[in-house]
């Protein structure tokens, strides 16, 4: 219980300790646009794949399960995107994000720290926190929901795609029931769960990695528990937020 | 000037410094020796400020950095400049942009003065062609200059080096070690070197700081050392492992 204390307040100081004036603007702007090209850019291959196929399994599945002739196919068009906005699109392409951009900030952050470069910040006289960690955040805090945005896209049009080949339905058919429902809160819900993930996995990854001790055994060791404590804490804010705004 | 005065630093029940306390001088390369795990590099981070000390107090030219608010520590640490054991360059930075990465993070200058500025230094290190290179495709010799450009790229006024001869071999060694005291006198700055190398303490040691089990045993010049081991146990066993 101590250690768990214990860590809750080094992230939180460590969260704190980011949000400094940055010694000079420009490179923390272009710090943030190469993290913003990392995470987004980067990203956009695994997310599509993921996307679509999730999108494609989810109508199939939902077909699968809708047995009776009372309910008409255009609402697997309704469950797919509605499910697709509210739950799959941030939360598993975020866990996925865990996984890929999570371990990738612990494990380079960590490796500045056992190689001293963040010793090496710290004597130059740079808040080492905020230099490394706050273009991180920021780039993922913006280009995480765009890729969400994207993911949502991907997974409708993934259902569509499987209802298509599968002859389940025409696509219009699908569509319709996707917007016969549709309510722009589901939107508002996505894009706050985004948010917050973004927040968790960079702000967790960073930490992870900035106070990793010892050598490359310990870098891969902050890359791992970088991922798992991200998806533990996605999942957590997952059930808060529902919660909270459904 | 560098001085320290009743410095104490512990890691939870074990002190590691008691009661340093010590001048270094600009203009010549002040050496501070001992065994591992004695407390030197305890001691050089306390002076950079990566630990901080439970007592006493570090004066940088009368500046005390223990205990000034955290935006003059920040000014202070502009003006220092450190070779790291491992050299800590940034590794996705080539050579060039790791010179150029404290006078992009402070300097005023043009990039014309500051590509003149990365040229002198590098030049001064006898690296001129190596602008474009990453550190992992030079040499562990290359990569210690270039960790000495860097340092002192800002016209450093204080320089620290940890082991800046660790695995090199003599040749490269002796090199690092003329540099660095031409490096001192021509630009008369404060340099504080941590060696247990005794080749260098005897090329290059004008003011040798000898620190066994966390105290200061023995402060002196190169050439009283031999003098002084005679009566100094401690000293003429750290000397005579070494080997030289």
């Amino acid at each position: 219980m101590n250690k768990l204390f214990f860590e809750l307040g080094r992230y939180i100081l460590f969260v704190r300790s980011m949000f400094f004036k940055p010694e000079r603007f420009k490179v923390f702007f272009e710090r943030t646009i190469h993290e913003m090209n990392n995470i987004g850019v980067g990203s956009i291959g695994i997310v599509t794949i993921i996307s679509v196929f999730v999108g494609a399994v989810t109508t199939l599945q939902t077909a699968y399960q809708l047995v009776s002739p009372l309910i008409p196919m255009k609402v697997i068009g309704t469950i797919v995107s509605d499910s697709s906005l509210l739950e799959f699109a941030p939360t598993i392409t975020c866990l996925v994000l865990a996984g890929k951009v999570g371990a990738n900030i612990a494990s380079e952050v960590g490796n500045m720290r056992v190689t001293e470069q963040i010793d090496a910040l710290e004597v130059m006289g740079i808040n080492s926190s905020g230099f490394l960690g706050l273009p991180k955040i920021i780039a993922g805090v913006i280009m995480i929901p765009c890729l969400i945005i994207v993911a949502n896209f991907l997974m409708v049009s993934g259902g569509i795609l499987a209802a298509r080949l599968t002859d389940l339905m025409s696509p219009n058919e699908f569509i319709q029931g996707a917007r016969e429902t549709f309510k722009m809160f589901t939107v508002t819900v996505s894009m706050t769960k985004s948010l917050v993930f973004a927040f968790i996995i960079t702000s967790m990854s960073s930490y992870e990695g900035y106070f990793t001790e010892g050598g490359a055994l310990e870098v891969g060791e902050a890359g791992t528990r970088a991922v798992t404590r991200s998806c533990v804490l996605i999942l957590f804010a997952d059930f808060i937020i529902a919660k909270l705004m459904l | 000037m560098i001085e320290l005065v009743n410095v104490n630093k512990s890691f939870a029940d074990k002190q590691v410094l008691f009661d340093i306390n010590a001048q270094f001088e600009p203009g010549i390369p002040n050496l501070i020796i001992g065994a591992s795990g004695g407390g030197k590099s305890v001691l050089l981070k306390c002076m950079v400020g990566l630990f901080k000390p439970e007592s006493g107090s570090i004066n940088y030219d009368g500046r005390d950095f223990v205990h000034l608010p955290y935006e003059q520590v920040r000014e202070v640490r502009r003006e220092i400049g450190m070779l790291f054991q491992g050299t800590a360059l940034f590794d996705s930075l080539t050579v060039e942009e790791n010179v150029d990465f404290p006078l992009k993070m402070f300097g005023k200058m043009t990039h014309e003065e500051r590509m003149d500025r990365i040229n002198f230094c590098l030049s001064r290190v006898g690296l001129e062609n190596a602008n474009k290179k990453y550190p992992a495709e030079i040499s562990g010799g290359m990569k210690k200059r270039v960790g000495i450009a860097r340092a002192i790229a800002l016209e450093t006024r204080y320089l620290f080096c940890d082991e800046p001869n660790s695995g090199l071999d003599p040749i490269t060694s002796r090199r690092i070690d003329e540099l660095l005291h031409d490096i001192t006198r021509e630009f008369n700055i404060t340099t504080v070197i941590n060696s247990h190398d005794m080749k260098t303490v005897y090329d290059i040691g004008e003011s040798i700081t000898f620190i066994y089990q966390g105290k200061i045993w023995w402060q002196g010049h190169r050439k009283e050392l031999d003098a002084t081991r005679a009566h100094n146990p401690e000293l003429d066993a750290f000397i005579a492992a070494s080997q030289f």
